[in-house]
């Protein structure tokens, strides 16, 4: 943990982008510049200032749902699990757990001597307690749905809790990733439904994290001090300085000029904007894949798309690696199916589609589309095969796809009308009535392979999210599956089954899963990258001595 | 959703909801923020209101410094080489979106100089910094963003400045004082210039929103915790409590700008401090 990634030379990063774009699931790494020959021993000291595009919401994350409000709640305050750099789930203030037989009752063993910022001890009481604050209906808790099937939470003791669910559920053991919240600071205050009220929604939060609050300057800055009763020590870095700067622009600016000591870069900021020695020298860049993949949907309502080789002719037609390179320039991990390279339920044994011309033609023309008009649009019984492609507007990306896949298509003979809508008239009047023939959007998945709502039949209602409305019992089974155990060995097996039918089927084309671009100043040591990114254990981060930039306090 | 009825008072007819809202209004209760921290709306507008009327007060202050005497000097001396070169300083000076030169100052006294802060307030550790060098951090961080401000308003002002200097010079009473043998300084800063301001402190008080409603962009570009970005955020999250507190206030100054504006003619225009004596 403590010696960073080895770096490549320069001249590799050019090229590692490249078959990076092309392979799965390889090594995610800091890929540039030479660092200064420093003894690389772990200090504690400096100042790390971070970079927030938006104001945080609230101290108390668990009633937010907005990025900035967690990144800074996951420093202050600390869930029973957390989830390691591969996302495996690893024991944060629980120190073990365990399902029982028929996955409807889960212990944890609370991990001893864990204190508040405050002071207190942590218990179990508290966990009882955070659970009771997100299901009452007084909190306005958007992670309510999640513990449905809780059934009860009873503390035994101080440190075992055990939670009982109605019915067998896999998501249970990521839920308790939630930050915990202290019943002796919050308790009235939920009661009497004024949980936004509470000094420690905006003054004064306590947590059981690494970080303790220090300040907040609305609009301008969040001071935390590192916490010297953190159960794993203190941690190195003594000071986090969130500044919240809106503009993308000004915040890369700030990175140049050094004000800001990390951020997310754009796929050109990545490749074009920061291939300079000075910068490589200050900054080390990390890639990763993102919570999301983009892809070409169908409504499968219709008869022509209904067709399993029309879909899989548009996807032996559409070029991946160009798409990739045209649209991420690179900067992203082609897609086999909607779950996450690198992870543990991840398999890339599943058929794929490289881009052959002769293949789709033939395909299409076994599905019936043989004969050409004067346009050279494919026809079937006198039609030609065109159709509407929509994306939203504000992704550009998404309108470039949309502009390369229409070219790649009209090369087989369909025809595609592109139009870019707005956002929420897009998801109103087209998505939701089903009023649509193709599509090209993304999904973002959680830490959990339980993707039911997205796939599942009895899904296509029209507010649920099975808008393709696709329908397949072999899905079905393995989803239902899938979310009804707690048997890691159990759920990899049906999750692959699951890739491999939809790689099969192909419901939709699956195009890419976008790299997220962090670039951190080049003192900090101990960042370990993976498909969780690069805060996983953040608080083992260090700057050594002779390269500490803010000894002040 | 009755509950929520209940709360906003959106259960009462029109005109007592109105009501209500005004009552609530002279307190300065403007509700909580419908954001998960929901703070009282006056404390969020309290925390920014006076960054964004400093900023605005001097970059007025700013504009009114330079643009008069710009406009006189080019008025006085129309079509020589001051004159035309203001011209083209005045066409660059609007044709030049704002965000645009915020930027290209940014990369050149910020990232290639390194001489100015790029945005923010202050340094992330200004509180360990002696006193002096706080004193110098704040203003150095205003600089850019003064200037930008500044630079279009600037454009603009002169050039009434000059066009209604014109004017005047070209009046009999301007030619009177001359005959009378009047010192030009006198006929100019005296005389002339009085009457050349009326239009001016007009056109002045009429800016005042377009000034606030250009701080939108510069405090977003400079990251600066004011009222536009407060704005600009509420408007993202349909914050509506905020939205409309954010509203009155910017209304309200702009009332007090035209009233000050109207009461600076009195300063200005003797006819209007004669028939403050009374009717003849």
């Amino acid at each position: 943990m403590r010696w960073r990634i080895p770096r490549r030379p320069v001249a590799a990063v050019a090229f590692l982008a490249l078959a990076a774009a092309g392979c799965s699931g390889d090594a995610d790494s800091a890929v540039d510049g030479a660092t200064p020959p420093v003894n690389a021993t772990a200090a504690y000291g400096d100042t790390f200032i971070d970079s927030l595009l938006g104001n945080i919401s609230s101290l108390i994350p668990t009633i937010t749902g907005d990025g900035p409000s967690h990144t800074v709640g996951d420093q202050i305050y600390s869930g029973l699990v957390t989830f390691d750099k591969d996302l495996n789930p690893v024991g944060e203030l629980a120190q073990s757990w365990e399902f029982s037989r028929d996955c409807r009752d889960l212990t944890f063993r609370l991990r001893p001597g864990v204190k508040w910022h405050d002071g207190r001890p942590f218990t179990a009481d508290d966990v009882v307690f955070t659970w009771q604050t997100i299901v009452d209906p007084k909190t306005p808790s958007p992670y309510k749905s999640e513990y449905a099937l809780v059934e009860s939470v009873r503390a035994e003791g101080a440190d075992v809790v055990r939670v009982h669910y109605s019915q067998p559920f896999a998501k249970a053991l990521t839920n308790w990733g939630t930050w915990m919240l202290p019943r002796h600071l919050l308790e009235t205050y939920v009661r009497e439904g004024r949980i936004r009220e509470a000094p420690q929604n905006w003054t004064a939060p306590v947590g059981t994290g690494p970080y303790r609050f220090k300040e907040l300057r609305s609009g301008e800055k969040i001071v935390l001090v590192s916490n010297p009763d953190y159960w794993e020590g203190r941690p190195y870095i003594s000071r986090i300085v969130y500044r919240i700067i809106p503009s993308q622009a000004t915040t890369f600016l700030e990175l140049k000029a050094k004000g800001v000591d990390a951020t997310a870069l754009t796929a050109l900021q990545y490749s074009r904007q920061t291939d300079y020695r000075a910068f490589q020298r200050a900054y080390t860049k990390f890639r990763h894949p993102g919570n999301g993949y983009t892809y070409l949907g169908f409504n499968l309502k219709d008869s022509r798309f209904a067709d399993r080789r029309v879909r899989q002719a548009f996807a032996y037609a559409i070029n991946k690696r160009e798409v990739i390179e045209g649209v991420r320039l690179g900067l992203a991990r082609e897609a086999t199916g909607p779950y996450k390279p690198g992870t543990w339920v991840y398999t890339d044994k599943v058929k794929t589609y490289p881009f052959d011309m002769e293949k789709a033609r033939r395909l299409l023309a076994e599905a019936g589309w043989k004969e050409r008009n004067a346009d050279g649009l494919l026809i079937k019984d006198g039609k030609p095969f065109t159709f509407e492609l929509l994306t939203n507007q504000g992704n550009d990306e998404r309108k470039k796809i949309a502009e390369i896949v229409q070219a790649q298509l009209r090369e087989l003979g369909v025809g595609v009308e592109i139009r870019v809508l707005e956002w929420a008239a897009f998801l109103k009047e087209y998505i939701k009535k089903r009023n649509f023939e193709a599509i090209v959007l993304g999904w973002g998945i959680g830490i959990d392979p339980d993707q039911y709502v997205i796939w599942h039949s009895s899904q296509t209602g029209p507010d649920q999210l099975n808008h393709i409305s696709y329908v397949n019992p072999e899905v079905d089974r393995l989803l239902e599956a899938g979310r009804t155990t707690c048997a890691r060995e159990d759920r990899v097996k049906y999750y692959h089954r699951l890739q491999e039918t939809l790689a099969e089927d192909l419901p939709l084309v699956f195009l890419y899963f976008a790299d997220v671009l962090p670039v951190v100043s080049s003192r900090v040591y101990g960042i370990d990258a993976g498909p969780n990114g690069i805060r996983y254990r953040s608080n083992r981060w260090f700057v050594p001595q002779a390269l500490q930039r803010y000894t002040a306090g | 959703m009755e509950q929520l009825r209940k709360i906003y008072e959106l259960d009462k007819p029109l005109h007592e909801q109105y009501w209500s809202w005004l009552k609530r209004i002279v307190w300065l209760d403007f509700g909580r923020s419908f954001a998960p921290h929901g703070r009282p709306v006056i404390h969020m507008i309290r925390e920014r209101l006076p960054i964004t009327l400093a900023l605005n007060v001097v970059e007025m202050l700013i504009i009114v410094a330079m643009a008069v005497p710009v406009g006189v000097t080019s008025a006085t001396r129309q079509y020589s080489t001051f004159d035309k070169a203001t011209t083209v300083f005045v066409f660059v000076g609007f044709a030049t979106p704002d965000f645009w030169l915020a930027v290209m100052l940014q990369i050149l006294f910020g990232v290639h100089l390194g001489w100015l802060p790029i945005s923010g307030l202050r340094l992330p550790v200004w509180e360990y910094l002696p006193f002096w060098q706080q004193q110098w951090d704040f203003a150095s961080h205003l600089l850019l963003p003064i200037t930008v401000a500044t630079f279009g308003g600037l454009a603009g002002f002169s050039r009434y400045m000059r066009q209604s200097m014109l004017e005047v010079i070209r009046q009999d009473y301007v030619q009177s004082a001359r005959a009378k043998g009047l010192p030009e300084s006198v006929v100019i800063g005296k005389h002339a210039l009085r009457n050349a301001m009326l239009p001016i402190v007009t056109v002045l008080g009429l800016s005042v929103p377009g000034l606030i409603g250009g701080s939108v962009i510069v405090e977003t570009i400079f990251a600066i915790p004011g009222m536009g970005q407060l704005m600009v955020q509420a408007v993202y999250e349909r914050d509506y409590p905020v939205i409309m507190a954010n509203l009155v206030i910017v209304a309200s100054v702009t009332l007090v700008a035209n009233l000050i504006a109207d009461l600076s003619y009195s300063l200005i225009d003797p006819r209007i401090r004669v028939s403050r004596r009374g009717r003849r």
